[in-house]
């Protein structure tokens, strides 16, 4: 700020208090990001009967400006992984992942994206860290309602810490070069 | 083992009992069971189908079993050196009885005529079992994998499948 004068700049303040915030832009931006959600439900089995519970009236991430999912994965900014993916399944969901517009987060709802879970077998992808990465793990199967609100709450508070938020809207490389990923065992 | 059943395993034993194609019949709680060999699939479902007293117009279930090591495994399939069994379920609607059908195949030889020409409804059911146990069904119209993706190697329903193998995961398609 071009004021030195340590006096004026309290005055300025003084004067503008009812009226003007200061803050930083980084702050600021992050302030408006972690409430304003825009979800994309990728949901795939049963823990999508819990989300419906968490997104209904009961629960309500409304509260949290989390309640507006957007079907289409351009107008999202955070992907909620609601359930098993399977092989089969995998590269509709980082085809999805990629068409998001950034800034993007990703939340794990559930074991069976978090790390496969009772799945240990041929058809089922061993955790979605494997092709995307994830912001929020929230194992459970189903996870409480409550568990999903705290990690909401945690990615709202990842967000807000989050620096650089003007830098961060270029330059992350696309996820999905099918080589990178061959997982072997 | 029962004697509440049909008797249509012994029918059809009867039937054909000129040629080695029923190698055994059974009748477990009134289910009754026949044995195929499996060259002969398309003749004793072509009769199962067609002929008057049995009139089976439905395929309900076609599956198959690997029998790998097993150590119950019947004598009569040991003999036949059995690595797999392809089962079918046949329903009559019109004479409201049903029947199975099993054929065992030996390792080295993992094919059996598609009874597509048959039942319409066979066509996916073999595809299934192609897909999971890898057996070869001529004449399929189309027969190729339908619950796993084509790159997948190995069929994984084999009881020498390794349980915790990993396939290479696929990238987008566009």
């Amino acid at each position: 700020m071009g004021v030195k004068d340590d006096d004026s700049l309290d005055e300025a303040v003084e004067a503008l208090s009812d009226s003007v915030i200061i803050t930083q832009l980084d702050s600021m931006i992050s302030w408006g990001r972690k409430y304003s959600f825009f979800l994309y439900p990728f949901i795939t089995a049963c823990c999508g009967m819990e989300f419906m519970s968490v997104a209904g009236p009961r629960y309500d991430i409304d509260r949290f400006g989390a309640a507006l999912p957007r079907f289409s994965p351009r107008q999202a900014d955070l992907l909620f992984v609601v359930g098993t993916i399977s092989h089969k399944q995998a590269p509709i969901l980082v085809k999805v992942y990629n068409q998001m517009t950034e800034p993007k987060w990703v939340y794990a709802y559930g074991v069976c994206t978090v790390s496969g879970g009772m799945y240990d077998n041929y058809a089922t992808v061993q955790g979605i860290d494997t092709l995307l990465p994830v912001d929020v793990y929230v194992p459970g199967c189903p996870p409480r309602p409550e568990m999903v609100l705290d990690g909401l709450i945690k990615l709202q508070e990842k967000v807000a810490n989050t620096k650089g938020q003007l830098e961060l809207a270029s330059g992350i490389a696309p996820v999905g070069e099918a080589d990178d990923r061959i997982v072997t065992g | 083992m029962s004697e509440t059943g049909t008797g249509l395993g012994k029918t059809v034993a009867k039937l054909f009992a000129k040629t080695k194609t029923i190698i055994y019949t059974h009748n477990q709680c009134g289910d009754e069971t026949v044995v195929v060999r499996a060259e002969d699939i398309l003749d004793v479902m072509a009769y199962l189908r067609d002929s008057e007293e049995m009139k089976f117009d439905l395929m309900m279930d076609l599956t198959a079993v690997d029998y790998l090591n097993d150590p119950d495994l019947q004598p009569y399939l040991r003999k036949l050196k059995t690595r797999f069994e392809v089962v079918y379920h046949l329903y009559s609607m019109e004479k409201n009885h049903r029947l199975r059908v099993k054929v065992p195949l030996p390792e080295d030889k993992l094919e059996i005529n598609s009874v597509t020409s048959l039942w319409r409804g066979a066509d996916w059911f073999e595809r299934e079992v192609f897909d999971l146990y890898g057996v070869r069904f001529l004449g399929h119209p189309n027969l190729k994998r339908i619950l796993l993706y084509e790159e997948f190697k190995g069929h994984p329903l084999r009881k020498d499948y390794p349980k915790t193998k990993r396939q290479p995961l696929i990238g987008p398609r566009n």
